[in-house]
């Protein structure tokens, strides 16, 4: 189930970067994050999986597409790198992958495999047991997003308005 | 149906937070009623909130505690972070008042976004949450982008913005994945635990930390502006209004290392050998890119930005050294860094007049002549910087170095006190300009400006009394970093 899962996955990320069209990176990037929901409840997470679909797939997805048909993208303009530039961005995303790579072919044969039933309390991942985080041992995490969200409007608000004359 | 208990709340450790953030609000309210663009009386209300800040933190000098689930702590650490915090908003403050009166900037607009980065950098210096810490860089730096693209008009300063931003969210990315990794080590946020995993973790769990760190080095480490990470920060510094470039000098540098010592030291303390290697290269790169672009640099405001990249590296090396003195040496040192580097930008503003930023080296030949007091103020802040006794910034350098040597790292003292004399050179370019070329623009009269008059005042106070009485002030700093060993 996890292979099933994972595999289109990857493709449809792959797709989100590689796509030409920005339509077609967006609409990736729906599939992806819907499958990426289904993980999230095959993990019993069944409350994040909700909120994955609600805000990711539904809302900031069609926000996206709003943009790219209010901008009435065509084609994404021919990127002009530097020479040498994809070079060495080749060769530090390698070594990085190696070092992902190593990181977890040291760790993944001391995690349980797939079929090895984890046990978690019936609560786990429900609606109750985030909230009870969400206000207690993170609460004030939680009123700092406030904070952001609010330091983050005036910030947009002050860059978008109209410049007065 | 189960009830929350919620968590008690201690409010003493929240009072300053909760100061700067009414003040913002405040502010933001206030700018609704207030008249024309350019209104004095919203400044003075954010002074006057960052003042009160200020006071409440050295009341609460002797009081330690924690609030709010451990998140929030009450220590000395934090508290000399939050007045360093009120001291380098409020200066920004002051010299922005006269500053606005040049641009297109409204001041509502400006005095709220700086309060609620200031809100942002308090979180980052007194949280041992990292998911808190990271939404105090957060705040701090998402006001930050909006501030150097605050100046609508200006082509640079949208550049500015765009490029910051872009960049700076990129290592945000870094820091949240560094994050991520030593929740998934340790399965908590909070930086005690994770110091526990760290110190006595299997094998498995520490190799996840250990690339933690590595990620978390990435994102700090561009948040400071240290090489190879420091890319974006003379096209930033340049292209922000000269104002918000004082700030980031100052105030978001400062809280970057808040957040970097006490997460580094605190719970990475136990892979100190680790990481202390890479720090060393950072160290050394950071400094030595910073001085060797400074020398080339004509426009005033960039050559101050790599001179503020090389000053990043000086405070790594203190890093590197590590223990009590070296920590404390980087608090010291960061204190000082404030006053010298307002002030420098300080006289720039004071140069420049409506539509005419007069950065360019060539505007500021025989400036020192024609206007004594504004090229005595350069003339102390240019000496500050390249470290000549008896100011405050050879005071700190001297408190850095000798707890590098204290602590045997040799070489990396005197690539450091190289790097410094390298530093002398262009320091002193400045000064010959003011002083010994012709020509140049003349200098609006300082007396025109009370608050950027101020402005230069304090920062030339502060740089003497740093420098001429540094004892009592680095005692300070070493009781504040007891409280993180």
């Amino acid at each position: 189930m996890f292979f099933l899962l994972s595999v289109p996955l990857v493709l449809f990320s792959l797709g989100v970067v590689l796509a030409r069209s920005p339509v077609r990176s967006a609409l990736s990037l729906v599939v992806a994050l819907f499958l990426l929901a289904v993980m999230f409840f095959l993990l019993d997470a069944r409350m994040i999986a909700a909120l994955q679909v609600i805000v990711y797939a539904g809302a900031i997805m069609v926000l996206f597409l709003f943009v790219i048909m209010l901008l009435n993208l065509q084609h994404e303009p021919v990127e002009t790198a530097r020479p040498g530039q994809r070079t060495i961005a080749g060769a530090f995303a390698v070594v990085f992958a190696l070092v992902l790579g190593a990181v977890a072919l040291r760790g993944l044969p001391t995690m349980p495999g797939p079929g090895v039933e984890v046990a978690v309390t019936p609560s786990f991942g429900s609606v109750e047991s985030l909230a009870e985080r969400l206000f207690t041992r993170h609460a004030l995490a939680f009123e700092v997003t406030s904070v952001l969200l609010l330091g983050a409007i005036v910030g947009a608000v002050v860059l978008a308005r109209k410049i007065p004359r | 149906m189960t009830t929350l208990a919620f968590p008690d709340v201690a409010w003493l450790p929240l009072l300053p937070l909760m100061v700067i953030g009414a003040t913002a609000l405040l502010v933001l309210v206030a700018d609704l009623f207030s008249e024309g663009p350019d209104y004095d009386a919203l400044g003075w209300l954010g002074l006057i909130g960052l003042i009160v800040a200020a006071v409440c933190a050295a009341l609460l000098w002797n009081q330690s505690g924690s609030t709010l689930a451990g998140t929030l702590v009450l220590d000395r650490y934090g508290l000399f972070f939050t007045i360093l915090f009120a001291v380098g908003s409020g200066l920004t403050l002051l010299l922005s008042m006269n500053y606005l009166e040049t641009t297109d900037i409204r001041s509502g607009d400006y005095y709220t976004l700086l309060l609620f980065s200031t809100v942002g950098m308090v979180l980052m210096a007194t949280s041992v949450d990292l998911i808190v810490i990271f939404l105090g860089l957060e705040v701090m730096s998402i006001a930050a982008y909006a501030l150097a693209g605050i100046w609508r008009t200006q082509v640079r300063s949208n550049e500015a913005a765009l490029k910051y931003f872009i960049l700076g969210a990129f290592a945000s990315g870094f820091l949240l994945l560094g994050i991520a990794l030593l929740f998934g080590a340790s399965g908590e946020t909070l930086l005690p635990r994770i110091g526990e995993v760290a110190a006595t973790g299997t094998g498995e769990q520490r190799l996840l930390v250990t690339i933690g760190a590595a990620l978390l080095l990435v994102g700090f480490g561009f948040k400071v502006a240290a090489a190879p990470f420091h890319s974006w920060a003379p096209d930033v510094y340049e292209g922000a209004p000269t104002a918000v470039t004082a700030f980031m000098a100052a105030g978001i540098k400062a809280a970057a290392f808040a957040a970097f010592v006490r997460v580094f030291v605190d719970s990475l303390g136990p892979l100190a050998g680790d990481w202390r290697g890479a720090l060393w290269i950072l160290a050394v790169l950071t400094m030595t890119v910073g001085n060797v672009s400074a020398l080339v640099q004509r426009n005033i405001k960039r050559l101050l930005a790599y001179s503020s990249i090389a000053h990043a590296g000086y405070l790594l090396v203190g890093m590197v050294a590590g223990g009590e003195n070296g920590n404390a040496a980087v608090l010291f040192y960061l204190a000082v860094y404030t006053f010298m580097t307002v002030g420098a930008f300080a006289v720039v503003i004071a140069l420049g007049r409506r539509g005419q930023p007069h950065e360019d080296l060539d505007d500021w030949a025989g400036v020192g002549l024609r206007s004594p007091f504004l090229g005595f103020a350069m003339t102390v802040f240019m000496l500050s910087l390249a470290g000549v006794p008896p100011l405050a910034g050879f005071m700190g350098k001297f408190y850095l170095f000798s707890a590098a040597l204290e602590a045997g790292y040799v070489w990396l003292t005197v690539i450091a006190v190289v790097n410094s004399l390298v530093s002398v050179y262009y320091y002193v370019g400045v000064l010959v300009k003011m002083y010994m070329a012709e020509g140049g623009v003349e200098a609006e009269a300082t007396s025109a400006r009370p608050y950027l008059f101020a402005a230069l005042v304090a920062t030339l106070a502060g740089t003497f009394l740093l420098g001429l009485f540094p004892t009592p002030w680095f005692e300070i700093a070493r009781r504040s970093v007891e409280s993180l060993i």
